[in-house]
């Protein structure tokens, strides 16, 4: 892998950027390998990298049926935050966060982490109960968290509408200073491009249509579009289609995909600072490094693969980003997409091993898993490797549900993220 | 946005009901000698299928009335709705 660097830029300046490396092969995929990834999102990228580079298991493909990254992580509004509720979920998010602040370093590649903070809005006496017990909560697991008051939340993000006359006026807001956003492509392929210079093989188009078992209940490998290809571990990271991968091996999920949407507007000068949330109206908006207004909305309510989503639902986001930002009522929106998310019942994630010997599950990470995607591929690598939890995921186990010690986030943040 | 058929009433834009999760789950007859496996089933563990799936809708806008639908999640086309206790209806793939 050539390195990127001010030399590498200038040397490739003077033969007009024509002969720059490809940053990843497009092997045809071996008859076997140590360890096999389905789904080739942040996740299971970020998995492959740290397999390869902190537990030395380079025979090591990533699987995916479409493209490096066309799934929810190059759909989503990339907020990322650690200010969660839970003790087990502060543990996981604040261990991404921290893996964030160094990861174009890690990575010799820009994912343009940037720390413009998130500020999460209330608009009742309750919101501001809830907020307040989140920053105690945070601040006793060393998390940064602040509250600010309407006029300090405008000073803030001066584009906000602190009016006393909206239909839900602002009571305050809860700021994490470090959370932020990052290029989500840049993710994956900074992970993918990492991750092949140490010998893993990516393969595009490459559905997992099967997994097979041998004698003894274990996991052999997976049947694919491209053939069988044999496993001596098989990691499933495939988001929104969890249920459907599982099933292969006849393992029921507590599982449910529902299609989450955003839209982006026509791209402006730089008029938003920072990442702005509001669980109670369902919204959530910041401004790309391209200009557009990224705009997330809440998932619809019933089970579907179909990336889209109902018009009313976006609608409704819309109309409370016109009340909270007058300014934007009259810009056009660009682009509507939306993505399959995994929802578990306490909206927490599943990291950890399956009934099925050798086969391991990373998923549940719903509508707000981008945020924790170096994390998540850090503690699962751990775990796939050693055959049994990293301590920071062990909380996070499919048995949970059996033994009842949820991770119970859902009251908690009620909508996206 | 979808259009939902209330086998009461008929077709009616998707913002009249609510969704009322998978259908056909059915509680224990004697919860008391049910294992935690069990449980987990029940309350936890879904087919969340891609293709057909059934389900409950409540017309909370309409006739106040659940029933139940079969739906492809791919398409999200209803391929058919039912009266609440009525049997799951035979479909051909
Ligand atoms: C609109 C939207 C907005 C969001 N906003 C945020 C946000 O602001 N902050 C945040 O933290 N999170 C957000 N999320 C959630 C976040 O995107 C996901 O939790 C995260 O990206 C999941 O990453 P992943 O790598 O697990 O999944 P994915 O990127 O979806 O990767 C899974 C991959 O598996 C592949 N796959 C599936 N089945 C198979 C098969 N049979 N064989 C081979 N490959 C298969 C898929 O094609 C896919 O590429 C948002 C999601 C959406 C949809
Ligand atoms: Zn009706």
């Amino acid at each position: 892998m050539s390195r990127y660097s001010i030399f590498s830029l200038a040397r490739n300046a003077l033969s007009g950027h024509r002969n720059w490396p490809r940053q990843w092969r497009s092997p045809e995929p071996r008859r076997e390998y140590d360890v096999v990834i389905v789904g080739a999102g942040g996740h299971g990228l970020a998995t492959a990298y740290y397999l390869a580079k902190e537990h030395r298991i380079q025979s090591v493909a990533v699987l995916e049926k479409g493209w490096l990254g066309g799934g929810n992580t190059g759909r989503n509004t990339t907020i990322i935050r650690s200010n969660y509720l839970q003790d087990e979920s502060a543990a996981i998010y604040e261990h991404a966060l921290k893996l964030w602040e160094g990861l174009s370093a890690e990575l010799n590649y820009n994912v343009m982490y940037s720390p413009r903070g998130v500020m999460m809005l209330a608009h009742s006496v309750h919101d501001n109960q809830v907020l307040k017990r989140h920053i105690y909560a945070n601040r006793l697991n060393g998390i940064d968290n602040e509250w600010l008051s309407p006029e300090e939340a405008k000073r803030f993000c001066p584009p906000l509408n602190i009016g006393r006359n909206i239909r839900y006026p602002v009571t305050g807001a809860a700021l994490q200073r470090r959370g932020g956003t990052a290029r989500h492509d840049a993710v994956a392929w900074g992970y993918a491009r990492g991750a092949d210079g140490m010998g893993v093989d990516i393969i595009e188009n490459c559905e997992v249509t099967g997994l097979r078992r041998g004698a003894d209940g274990a996991v052999t490998g997976c049947d694919t579009t491209r053939g069988f290809i044999g496993a001596k571990k098989v990691a499933v990271v495939a988001a929104g289609h969890t249920s459907v991968v599982m099933a292969m091996a006849g393992v029921r999920m507590p599982i449910e995909s529902y299609p989450l949407q955003a839209l982006v507007s026509e791209p402006v000068k730089p008029v938003f600072p920072c990442v702005v949330m509001s669980n109670s109206v369902h919204a959530y908006i910041s401004q790309s490094d391209k200009g557009e207004l990224v705009i997330g909305a809440g998932t619809d309510a019933y089970v579907s693969y179909s990336q889209n989503g109902g018009l009313h639902v976006a609608e409704h986001t819309l109309d409370a980003i016109c009340e909270l930002f007058p300014e934007f009522r009259r810009m056009r929106m660009l682009r509507n997409w939306g993505g399959i998310v995994d929802v578990t019942p306490d909206r927490s994630p599943i990291i950890g091993l399956t009934p099925v010997a050798g086969l391991y599950v990373n998923c549940g990470w719903g509508t707000g898993g981008f945020k924790a995607t170096p994390g998540s591929g850090h503690v699962f690598a751990a775990t796939v490797a050693r055959g049994e939890p990293h301590p920071i995921a062990a909380p996070f186990t499919l048995d949970r549900f059996r033994t009842g010690r949820l991770i119970d986030e859902a009251a908690a943040a009620a909508v996206a993220h | 946005m979808l259009i939902v058929p209330c086998p009461h009433c008929g077709d009616r834009p998707e913002i009249e009901f609510r969704y009322a999760g998978p259908a056909h789950i059915e509680r224990a007859q004697r919860p008391a000698e049910l294992s935690d496996e069990d449980w987990a089933s029940y309350l936890y563990l879904r087919d969340n299928p891609k293709g057909l799936h059934f389900e409950r809708w409540r017309h909370i806008h309409g006739c106040g009335r659940f029933f139940n639908a079969a739906r492809d999640t791919v398409s999200d086309r209803f391929v058919a709705s039912y009266k609440a206790g009525q049997k799951r209806p035979e479909i051909p793939r």
